[in-house]
């Protein structure tokens, strides 16, 4: 930082007020791109999205360790993986991330910055679904190596994904914003274990007793990876009854993600 | 300069829970660079962020550059820059990722390169921000708080555990600032950089604006200065005292060591070198205290510590 001949570093005018937004447009991709970066460099994030769901894939469709019931167990794994897929970055890596960009003070930062908060959830959202089509590119390629054959319709397995990732985002959000990152981040993880067990993700809901059953039912991943086994295992058409649950996972968790979520 | 004000705050409340943070609190910051000082626990930095649209006032009103930094915060982000105490960047991103980012959100930024070798972080552009010096990350954000090329900056103690080499080129750029027409909101607990630095300086404590004034008026008012001198001992103080203008005080605290009180200017020194010359003094190691900001700064908000 050489002086010039003023005494300045730099020529005078060069700070002179400019200022300005940008285009939202501009704003929220910019702000999508970062976010979307940084999740793909943490390591901890991909251990989650990508190799917990791929090994899981591979691991239980080459291994008979939990009876998938009748047909190929791929069949029955890709639909739960997906399922995981969506849950692991929606849920787990948003809520994980969120909370520490809201204990280092990113959140306060990009308040005063000219994007707006909704423009600054647009991206996260966004970077969100880059993330899930990555993913379920990659379990389906993998899946079909496998032996996968999917049935079913391209569209109700599209309303499951989206109305699954608002339920989760919801969810996640919820959690980053009310509680302390290493709060987060412990719980995230232990939720993420939880459903990945209890969710029908890799165990079918039906070796569980009748009573736990119902209630897990109701849980988003479970409707997550029913709906998604429905149309994709059995070919049905639009499964109503889970698109529901997640339907009402999606608005109350949103809702109370809005209501409650602290910036700081 | 007695243009519009870039912030004004009038009657301004803020309680957390039970304890009151700002109790009527009054500032009017004109264009130009204005120093908040205060003890921790004033209400500086609740005053700060209630211009920035962090907190909504409990009473009193609150204008930025005209506006209301809550309720037309869409219109007042862009204009302004903040440079946040700590923290504000993502903890995997890097440092030249960072800043290009911010840039990228507003309309006409700076150039990031430019600005990243102005302040020293030109080979840090790839290094992850946890991985930055302490020193590092502040330029980092201060390069955030001007990046946009904002009309008014708030720096949070921007030189808060900088090394005396970073200290200055901050010094330097808030003055370039200030030279290109930015206005500068500042906190900071170090005296000689209000001193230095801003035409204005309001002294918060407990709550309320206790003085505000361009610094050399600040030091010139309150309490009186002091002239000393050497000599030999058992001069007579009261022949000196009858030299002296009403007011003044002259008395010998030790042996040969004498102190004079009152109004210093060049007038009163040449009163006291010739009331010595008539007596056949030497008059030996004369000084000439001049208070300091912070001798302003501890006689209003106390000697106690505060929390």
């Amino acid at each position: 930082m050489s002086a010039g001949t003023d005494g300045r570093a730099t020529a005078a005018g060069t700070y002179a007020p400019r200022p300005g937004a940008a285009p939202l447009s501009r704003m929220i991709a910019a702000q999508a791109a970062l976010e979307t970066r940084m999740l793909l460099r943490n390591g901890e994030q991909l251990l989650l999205t990508v190799v917990i769901p791929t090994l899981l894939l591979v691991l239980f469709s080459a291994v008979d360790i939990v009876d998938t019931g009748a047909g190929e167990a791929v069949d029955f794994l890709a639909p739960g993986i997906l399922a995981l897929a969506v849950m692991s970055t929606a849920f787990t890596g948003q809520a994980i991330a969120t909370g520490f960009e809201r204990r280092y003070g990113v959140l306060k930062r990009l308040a005063v910055s000219p994007l707006p908060r909704w423009g600054l959830m647009t991206a996260k959202t966004l970077s969100v679904l880059v993330t899930e089509v990555l993913q379920v590119v990659l379990v389906t390629v993998i899946a079909l190596t496998l032996g996968w054959s999917p049935q079913g319709g391209p569209l109700a397995v599209l309303l499951l994904l989206v109305l699954g990732t608002a339920a989760f985002s919801g969810l996640g959000l919820l959690m980053a914003g009310t509680l302390k990152a290493e709060a987060t981040l412990a719980a995230a993880n232990l939720v993420f274990l939880l459903l990945l067990v209890g969710g029908g993700v890799i165990v079918p809901l039906d070796r569980f007793p009748p009573v736990a059953q119902d209630v897990l039912g109701l849980l988003p991943i479970s409707a997550l990876s029913d709906g998604l086994r429905d149309v994709l295992q059995h070919g049905a058409g639009t499964p109503w009854g889970d698109l529901a649950v997640l339907a009402v996972w999606a608005v109350a968790g949103l809702a109370a993600a809005g209501r409650f979520f602290r910036w700081e | 300069m007695r243009s519009d004000p870039v912030v004004q705050v009038s009657g301004l409340v803020k309680r957390y829970g039970g304890r009151t943070a700002v109790a009527g609190l009054d500032l009017v910051a004109r264009p130009g660079i204005t120093a908040v000082l205060g003890p921790n626990g004033a209400g500086k930095t609740t005053t700060v962020e209630s211009c920035e649209g962090y907190r909504e006032p409990d009473s009193g009103t609150v204008r930025v550059l005209g506006l209301d930094p809550v309720r037309e915060a869409a219109a007042l982000r862009p204009r302004i820059g903040v440079m946040l105490q700590s923290g504000g960047v993502y903890s995997g991103a890097r440092a030249g990722e960072m800043l290009r980012h911010v840039a990228r959100l507003h309309a006409h930024p700076l150039d990031v390169d430019a600005l990243t070798e102005r302040l020293g972080l030109g080979g840090c552009g790839r290094t992850a921000y946890r991985r930055l010096s302490g020193g590092q990350q502040q330029r980092l954000a201060l390069a955030m708080a001007v990046v946009g090329r904002p009309e008014l900056v708030f720096l949070d103690e921007p030189t808060a555990g900088l090394d005396p080499q970073a200290r200055r080129a901050t010094w330097d750029l808030v003055r370039e600032l200030r030279a290109d027409g930015v206005s500068v909101i500042l906190t900071t607990h170090h005296m000689d950089e209000a001193e230095q630095l801003a035409d204005d300086v309001a002294i918060i404590d407990a709550g309320r604006v206790v003085v505000q004034g361009p610094p050399e008026e600040l030091c010139r008012g309150g309490a009186e200065n002091t002239l000393r001198f050497g000599g030999r001992p058992g001069l007579d103080m009261s022949s000196l005292l009858k030299a002296l203008p009403a007011g003044s005080t002259a008395d010998e605290p030790a042996p040969g060591s004498y102190r004079v009180g009152g109004q210093i200017d060049p007038q009163l020194l040449a009163t006291v070198t010739t009331w010595c010359a008539q007596h056949g003094v030497m008059p030996e190691k004369i000084s000439v205290e001049r208070h300091t900001l912070e001798d302003v700064f501890l006689e209003l908000t106390g000697k106690e510590l505060r929390g």
